[in-house]
């Protein structure tokens, strides 16, 4: 088992409540909340006043790539066994797009699963407490904190809305 | 206030989709196993054929010169066109928005998957010599030589790759965090194997602003590659000067035939599916006529075409194209062309009927049309075309046989055998995208 966090897990039944409790966490300077939802949820993500995700710059770098890539594979390799047919040119744009046009929606893709694993599964913040039932219907929100300052927490939280509050002291 | 009919949003409680879509993975039913045993049954006969093709060559094949591409190429068409309304549905329609595709975009991407593993499968049965089909990846090889780049083909080989990689990531994507949510409901060893395919899934506020961008990228690169992938496929006919082939109107004409098949096929599949795994109340009628009207928009694009290829032949004044299209109406195979023209052109504008479109039956009973019809049209342009081109010295005709029919059903039966049993382990329905229609609850109530 990964090594848990010290820290507060709090359950919400209703959006508007759990809305409430990050702005006033956010407020009282908590940082490094987990909020768990069982889908997007843009009043979360507004109330949590995240960035937008960086996973576009691997989208963008696949795409480049592969578009480079197809466009060198496909005139190196035309060049390296100069074949004539029909009077055609050796290495031409036209043909080739089609080529190009398929290696950068696939390196883009790629790139851009790449950039969920890497920012999602890799880079994520460990120890968190979790509840099965997140997945579900409920909304969790982990306050990293001090095991004396739970008792500060929990009652900020319950006042917010909270279903239930629990804490796990390592 | 008034409640506004929103008639794709799902009545239900998120609790309640949890509920309702994990218990479509318990125990098979009887009815179940018997279709998953007929399904490998098909498959079996496909694989024997193909071990005698292996043994004795490509003779067993219908092919007649000059006709040598017949069933099998017809078929790897068919299923590749069978794919483009699974990507239409998860990736096209999701950048325009559209609410209703939440619930059937699962089910119809995981077609995409399987449709478009079948036709891969046929470049290499159809090819003469088949331990030799990576001639068509361009590796470093020892006589120096590289494909042709400018052959359509070779396209096609890049078309496809791309397309069975970036359907097969979109799905597994969509699936992880549905994975989770049934890994913490179920309880047990299963709980254990899902935990490994959800790979760390929590739903965090982290993962979600990852995977939301992530998705949008995703759909928007699919969305130009379902366009591109089936004018490719086109162009293995329209790029050679072969009359009935060499149109421009071609692509188009592909597009929107592969994405009419495609909700046939959609039909065919989730018609008895929603019965059996009881989501009645989820798959609505509503979700039923909304791809009817897709399928009668494509289906009407279809007519267009058709009509406009053959009034081109006639106008064009040219006495190939002419002889083509008069032999494909009135020639030795004219029951396959005029197959193709009733089952899409005719049978599609019967969706103008509301009635028809709502009525699952009858929507059931015309997918089986648009199946076959659609198999007849990719028959149609592959050997009316081949059998008679220019000199009618070089004509000759040719006729399926037995492996030919073999190999059609075995790819059935390999397409059913994934569907039925992705359809058994994983959630047919996107539980979390169909959760992020449902609002949260409030402790106000209301919005």
């Amino acid at each position: 088992m990964a090594k848990t966090v010290p820290g507060v897990l709090a359950t919400f039944r209703h959006v508007d409540a759990a809305v409430d409790a990050i702005r006033s966490l956010r407020r009282q300077g908590s940082k490094d909340l987990t909020v768990y939802t069982a889908a997007p949820n843009h009043e979360i993500e507004l109330a949590l006043g995240h960035k937008v995700s960086p996973v576009r710059l691997f989208t963008l770098l696949g795409g480049i790539t592969g578009c480079t890539a197809g466009l060198a594979m496909t005139f190196w390799m035309s060049l390296d066994w100069p074949l004539l047919v029909g009077g055609k040119p050796i290495a031409t744009v036209p043909p080739y797009v089609v080529i190009m046009f398929e290696l950068t929606v696939l390196c883009g893709s790629l790139m851009t699963v790449t950039g969920i694993v890497v920012l999602s599964a890799l880079l994520r913040k460990k120890g968190a407490a979790y509840d099965p039932r997140y997945t579900d219907d409920r909304i969790g929100i982990f306050v990293p904190c001090r095991p004396e300052e739970f008792g500060t927490v929990e009652s900020m939280l319950m006042k917010a809305g909270a279903e239930e509050v629990r804490h796990d002291a390592d | 206030m008034a409640a506004v009919a929103q008639p794709h949003l799902p009545t239900q409680t998120h609790a309640e989709v949890t509920r309702d879509v994990v218990g479509t993975l318990g125990a098979p039913s009887k009815g179940y196993l018997l279709l998953l045993a007929g399904a490998i049954t098909f498959f079996l006969i496909g694989v024997t054929t193909f071990v005698i093709e292996l043994r004795v060559g490509l003779g067993i094949a219908g092919y007649n010169p000059p006709v040598m591409w017949l069933v099998y190429i017809t078929n790897f068409v068919f299923w590749v066109g069978i794919g483009h309304a699974g990507t239409l549905i998860s990736a096209i329609l999701y950048l325009f928005r559209s609410p209703w595709r939440t619930v059937v975009y699962r089910a119809t991407e995981a077609m995409t998957v399987f449709a478009v593993m079948t036709a891969g499968l046929f470049p290499i049965v159809h090819i003469g010599r088949q331990w030799f089909f990576y001639w068509l990846l361009p590796y470093p090889n020892q006589r120096f030589l590289w494909p042709n780049f400018k052959s359509p083909l070779i396209w096609d080989v890049f078309a496809i790759g791309t397309y069975l990689t970036v359907s097969t990531t979109f799905l597994v994507v969509g699936l992880v965090p549905d994975i989770a949510a049934v890994r913490d409901k179920v309880g047990g060893w299963r709980s254990k194997v899902y935990s490994m395919f959800a790979i760390g899934w929590k739903g965090t506020d982290n993962q979600w602003r990852h995977y939301s961008r992530a998705y949008l990228y995703l759909a928007a690169l699919a969305t130009p590659l379902v366009l591109s992938v089936h004018s490719v496929v086109s162009w293995d006919f329209a790029m050679s000067i072969v009359p009935g082939w060499h149109g421009t109107i071609f692509a188009p004409y592909f597009v929107a035939g592969a994405i009419y098949s495609g909700i046939g096929m959609v039909f065919t599949l989730l018609i008895p599916l929603r019965k059996a795994l009881k989501l009645e109340h989820m798959i609505t009628e509503y979700h039923f006529e909304q791809l009817a009207k897709l399928t009668l928009l494509t289906g009407s694009i279809l007519f267009y075409a058709y009509a406009m290829e053959y009034f081109v032949a006639w106008y064009s004044g040219n006495t190939f194209e002419q002889t083509t299209f008069f032999r494909r109406a009135f020639g030795p195979q004219w029951w396959a062309g005029w197959s193709m023209i009733i089952c899409n052109a005719f049978v599609s504008q019967l969706l103008w009927f509301r009635k028809i479109r709502r009525n699952v039956t009858a929507l059931f009973i015309i997918s089986i049309f648009i199946n076959i019809g659609m198999w007849f049209e990719r028959y149609v342009i592959i050997a009316s075309s081949l059998s008679n081109d220019f000199l009618p010295y070089a004509w000759g005709q040719a006729n399926p046989t037995w492996a030919d029919w073999g190999i059609l059903i075995g790819s059935f039966g390999w397409f059913g055998m994934w569907f039925l049993m992705f359809a058994r382990t994983f959630p047919i329905v996107a539980i979390q995208e169909v959760k992020e229609l449902i609002p949260y609850p409030r402790r106000k109530g209301g919005h």
